[in-house]
């Protein structure tokens, strides 16, 4: 196998039907590698969210071809592109979506449910997944009950906890002030650095420029710059392995 | 507690009043098929508390009669026939009718007379609470059930009245033998039988077979059989299912019950669908992310069907205490409903799959879900 996590190649994407057709994607070359924090910027429907879910085995492409750790994407179905997810994938969302009535430990102890892993372990690690986020005051507060930044810091928990080796986060600090989105992006470089995922992050905020490694910047539905970060790449990694 | 039935019991509880609405509609639907359904045990019971009490092998009775009630008649001689043959112990002619009980006051009412040949010990008054049935072979004297006391004119032990313009007196008294058709029985000695219900000397409405222990009851049935003539021969149990099957469903009273238990358990079907399906419509967005982190239809389904079966545990929990009510409040009345542990497991059954069933509409709307729109939002 090679080095990277997500490779894409030659990917396009058309959406919608007849008259309301989208060209979203139209060719795009892209590859995550472990370790490293990737940015992909761009105006307002140039295709970030289209190509995140492609890479994120959310939509398959229309054409060209999409690898997970290996596996291809282009045949699979609904609940094979579901088994990629659950296997290789975190998602992090702009809006967190938590569930409204489940505790903090319960939201992140539920990506282990649905792997199958149930019980106090199950419990124990999301408590320590949590632990890492800074939210072991919280562990049993409910999503209504947590602010913004915590509340994202849960739903990120929860994509770390089962271990994932990419990481998709779409705007995860759109919804957050200043030092809030500060807070979560340092998680996430932490996760691309220390524990060696691959992490791609969508923005529009240039606050978040100083924790790439790397930035992408797509326009209608092509990448029109790839240009290094402002950290000093490559860096070693941290040695604090994630404890699975 | 499992985490899946952690979120399928929030997402249940989370909306009070759909939670109530779905229990209104368990709870509506397995009382009224436990009512039903009662209703038919205990008519199926009650039409044969007369056979159930006879303490008879075989009955010798009118060609085609169709239950105990039946008026036709058969020649009485073939019980002195019967009663010498190999295997018998006893052959006891039965006479049954109705007839007229005029009370103190002079008001006239029908009753249904239940004649036997006491002293062999066919069919006796049972649940006897006052009174002596010995004294029925003596005279004009009647024992009858203190539930029909009011529509009688007695009070008891001692009281008298007329049958067919001949004085009757009450010497004993029974508890709870009850007639579906609210005549009441009134149990007289067999020649009195006769007399009221005007049935001939050389007639009776059946003959009550006992065999003898050591008899092989297959060799004894056809032999009476042969000697039958124009009079059938039927076991007990199979003249149980007879006229079980005449009152259940020759009547259409059982189809009417299982009508009523059907709608019931659509009504309910459809309530908790209707609900299940808007739960689940409410928390489409939080199934979707669900689908997004990776999780299997099956995963999803499993909440689903958590719901459904929580649904079930609780709403058939309220249904039997409310339906242990009911069963109380019925059970001195004309018709009890009979509520066996059969009938409640069969009832939890439904339920289950009722409430199951119930979830399809839910989980066909779970499918369609594209895991995409958590990004759109
Ligand atoms: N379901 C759809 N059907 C048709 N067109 C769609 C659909 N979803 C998105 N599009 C279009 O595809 C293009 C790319 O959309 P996409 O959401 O990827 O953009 P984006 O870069 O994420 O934009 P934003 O920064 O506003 O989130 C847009 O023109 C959008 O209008
Ligand atoms: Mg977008």
């Amino acid at each position: 196998m090679n080095d990277y996590v997500v490779e894409a190649n030659a990917v396009e994407k058309t959406l919608g039907r007849g008259a309301g057709e989208v060209h979203a994607l139209r060719g795009i070359d892209l590859s995550l590698r472990p370790g490293e924090l990737t940015l992909l910027m761009g105006p307002s429907g140039s295709g970030k969210t289209t190509l995140l879910l492609v890479l994120g085995c959310m939509l398959t492409p229309t054409s060209g071809s999409v690898t997970v750790c290996g596996t291809s994407i282009s045949n699979a179905d609904k609940e094979a592109l579901a088994k990629i997810r659950r296997e290789h994938v975190g998602f992090v969302f702009q809006s967190y979506h938590l569930f409204p009535t489940l505790t903090a430990t319960q939201n992140v102890q539920l990506a282990l449910d649905i792997r199958g892993e149930h019980g106090k372990r199950a419990a124990q690690k999301s408590r320590e997944a949590l632990a890492m986020v800074g939210l072991e005051q919280k562990m049993d507060s409910l999503p209504g009950g947590l602010s913004g930044g915590e509340q994202q810091r849960v739903a990120i928990a929860r994509a770390l906890v089962a271990n994932p080796s990419v990481v998709l986060a779409d705007e995860p600090t759109g919804a957050l002030d200043g030092n809030n989105g500060q807070s979560i992006m340092r998680i996430l470089a932490d996760t691309a650095h220390g524990r060696e995922r691959a992490v791609l992050v969508v923005t529009h905020d240039p606050r978040v420029i100083p924790y790439a490694d790397r930035i992408i910047e797509i326009e209608d539905g092509l990448i029109v710059q790839e240009r290094p970060g402002e950290t000093d790449r490559p860096r070693m990694p941290k040695a604090v392995p994630f404890r699975a | 507690m499992s985490l899946v039935l952690t979120l399928a019991s929030r997402n249940l509880f989370h909306d009070r009043l759909r939670f109530v609405a779905t229990m209104v509609g368990i709870v509506f639907s397995v009382v009224l098929v436990m009512v039903q359904m009662g209703l038919f045990l205990g008519f199926g019971r009650m039409v044969t508390t007369m056979i159930d009490h006879a303490s008879a092998d075989l009955w010798i009775l009118p060609k085609g009669a169709k239950c105990f009630e039946d008026p036709s008649l058969i020649d009485v001689k073939l019980r002195d026939r019967v009663a010498t043959m190999d295997g018998v112990s006893s052959a006891v002619p039965l006479v049954i009718g109705f007839s007229d009980w005029r009370l103190e006051s002079g008001e006239l009412t029908p009753v249904f007379i239940v004649g036997a040949d006491l002293r062999d010990g066919s069919l006796q008054p049972f649940n006897v609470v006052d009174g002596n049935v010995q004294a029925l072979t003596q005279g004009a004297n009647v024992a009858v059930d203190r539930s029909y006391f009011d529509r009688l004119g007695i009070s008891g032990v001692g009281s008298t009245a007329e049958i067919r313009g001949r004085k009757v007196r009450v010497v004993a008294v029974t508890d709870g033998i009850r007639s579906f058709a609210t005549t009441p029985y009134v149990f007289v000695d067999l020649k009195n039988a006769r007399n009221y219900t005007g049935t001939p000397r050389d007639r009776a409405s059946s003959v009550l077979v006992r065999l003898k222990s050591d008899a092989d009851r297959e060799k004894a049935l056809s032999e009476i059989r042969a000697q039958a003539g124009d009079a059938e021969v039927l076991t007990s149990d199979d003249f149980r299912s007879r006229s079980r099957s005449f009152w259940l469903f020759g009547t259409g009273a059982g189809a009417a019950l299982f009508a009523g238990a059907l709608l019931g358990v659509i009504v309910g079907t459809v309530i908790v669908a209707q609900t299940l399906y808007s739960s689940t419509k409410d928390h489409l967005n939080e199934f979707a992310t669900l689908r997004a982190m990776g999780s299997s239809n099956g995963y999803i389904y499993t909440v689903i069907i958590y719901q459904a079966l929580i649904n079930a545990v609780i709403g058939f929990a309220i249904a039997a205490g409310i339906g242990s009510i009911v069963v109380q409040m019925t059970a001195k009345s004309a018709l009890p409903i009979v509520v066996t542990p059969w009938l409640m497991a069969a009832l939890f059954a439904l339920t289950v799959v009722m409430c199951v069933a119930s979830g399809i509409g839910a989980i066909i709307r779970v499918v369609r879900i594209d895991p995409a729109t958590v990004f759109m939002r």
